[in-house]
């Protein structure tokens, strides 16, 4: 009979995380902001139609970075969640914190008890009728959650990302203000210009009647830079 | 909540309702289990009447009066028989009123639930397939008494005119070119639209036509709610063009059922 070999629950673990990690970082990044009237999205993202920003009800938009046909796979189950609570009950009664807690809920069972863990990280935000109720959610690949304000970052390259968009944050910025900002750290310390094609823009606009998410067109985002 | 449902079993893909059947099958109403053999009078329930749509130059006007009856009594005064089903659609509802409800809030889910997963939204034809799909679901139910017939209309993004579809309970699904009512006094309504119908009509003159339509329906059918001047109950107004659904304001429909009833026609009553 043969002895399986020992490996201690850390090294388990550190090697999981290693995994989930490099797999993230070899995509590319993605920030949210708090502006003055909700919250924006920007992405690099050479794909038109895969996007990273999306839609998943009235006032929450979901955001992923990493394997793409894992986070929208994640995506897909929270719109459904979504909407068949919101039918089961009353549309005011989806809220982002819950939708959260599941994913990190998801997110942790994979990552300890299946073989490979999700590379991915993910980001949950609802605007609020007032900036002071904007909440975002950031889960990371091993069911991490972290209530986020101001700004979030998502993927590899934090820190370069970090120094501009902390340096060019304040309370309040316009929409315009917060995507060029946006759109700039996301170059990090590399000089090349903005590429519009690269881009992708996704915003909630808390004045909205309804659904508050909003995709920037490449016309729109032309006239910004 | 939990995902374990939808990652275990088969994908349902766009549908809401495919996901429903998968994950909480009591949301769905249980056609399959109608008892056929207890009689039961359908018209001690709510039911809803006289619902009309007509295009004009730049899309279409839906109007619905206010009334419900439960036989002879009058169940509700100011019920809302035109809902939007989504941004540039509108679903209108007659028969009993709660089966109807139940079916416009699902396929309201339904036609943005596909819109977020797919990516993009169902065309026309698909969003009135669809409607075609859940009132035949419903064929059990009908045979009971329990019967829905909507009417379905909006502005076509990609043909840029607007479309007006009628239905009957078994879901077939007929499009009309001009105008169409359902309802217990549709038969009056659609007289008076065919009357006076412009299909190059604008907005202003085909929201009168639609409302005189009603006022004519309540006139003869006692189904119908007519204007109510005491407790300022008039009918409800939508209209759907380029820019989307977009109700008529309580003080607007106000104002023209006032204007209509001191002409010379009465508001269509003779």
């Amino acid at each position: 009979m043969t002895t399986p070999f020992y490996v201690s629950p850390e090294q388990m673990m550190k090697d999981r995380a290693d995994y989930a990690r490099k797999g993230i970082a070899r995509g590319r990044s993605l920030v949210a902001i708090e502006y003055l009237d909700g919250i924006v999205m920007v992405a690099e993202n050479p794909s038109k139609t895969l996007n990273k920003i999306s839609e998943i009800y009235d006032r929450i938009a979901f955001a992923g970075v990493g394997k793409y046909n894992e986070f929208q796979m994640l995506r897909n189950a929270g719109v459904r969640l979504a909407d068949q609570k919101g039918y089961a009950y009353s549309r005011e009664d989806v809220v982002a914190n819950e939708l959260a807690n599941t994913y990190a809920q998801s997110l942790g069972q994979v990552f300890t008890n299946e073989m490979k863990p999700f590379e991915v990280e993910i980001l949950v935000a609802q605007v609020g009728k007032a900036s002071s109720e904007d909440e975002i959610f950031h889960i990371l690949y091993d069911g991490t959650v972290m209530d986020v304000e101001d700004y979030c970052i998502l993927g590899g390259n934090k820190d370069d990302i970090e120094a501009k968009l902390s340096a060019g944050f304040e309370k309040d910025l316009t929409l315009t203000q917060a995507i060029v900002l946006g759109a700039s750290s996301l170059r990090g310390n590399s000089e090349t210009d903005i590429d519009i094609a690269q881009l992708e823009v996704g915003y909630l606009d808390r004045n909205a009647t309804r659904r508050c998410f909003k995709r920037m067109k490449k016309d729109e985002l032309e006239e910004i830079f | 909540m939990d995902f374990s449902k939808i990652t275990q079993l088969s994908d349902p893909g766009t549908s809401f309702i495919e996901y429903l059947r998968v994950a909480q099958p009591d949301l769905l109403p249980d056609v399959n289990n109608v008892d056929f053999t207890t009689a039961f009078d359908a018209r001690t329930l709510p039911h809803a009447t006289t619902v009309v749509a007509l295009t004009y130059k730049d899309g279409v006007i839906m109007a619905g009066d206010r009334r419900a009856t439960a036989g002879l009594s009058i169940a509700h005064r100011k019920m809302d028989k035109v809902l939007p089903a989504d941004s540039h659609s509108g679903i209108a509802i007659a028969g009993t009123a709660g089966i109807a409800m139940e079916l416009v809030r699902l396929f309201q889910v339904q036609l943005e639930h596909y819109e977020k997963m797919a990516g993009e939204e169902l065309s026309f034809e698909g969003k009135a397939n669809q409607l075609s799909f859940m009132i035949r679901n419903n064929l059990p139910m009908a045979m009971q008494g329990l019967l829905v017939v909507p009417l379905f209309a909006g502005y076509d993004l990609t043909r840029k005119i607007g479309r007006v579809f009628s239905y009957d309970a078994t879901g077939g699904r007929y499009e009309e070119t001009d105008y169409t009512a359902t309802g217990s006094g549709s038969v009056h309504a659609k007289n008076w639209i065919k009357a006076a119908y412009d299909r190059q009509a604008q907005a202003d003159e085909a929201i009168d036509v639609a409302i005189r339509s009603l006022f004519a329906a309540a006139d003869e059918d006692a189904g119908t709610g007519g204007p109510d001047l005491v407790r300022k109950i008039f009918p409800s107004v939508a209209t759907i063009n380029a820019e989307g659904f977009q109700y008529l304001s309580d003080d607007e429909i106000e104002q023209r059922a006032n204007v209509l009833l001191a002409g010379p026609e009465q508001g269509g009553a003779q």
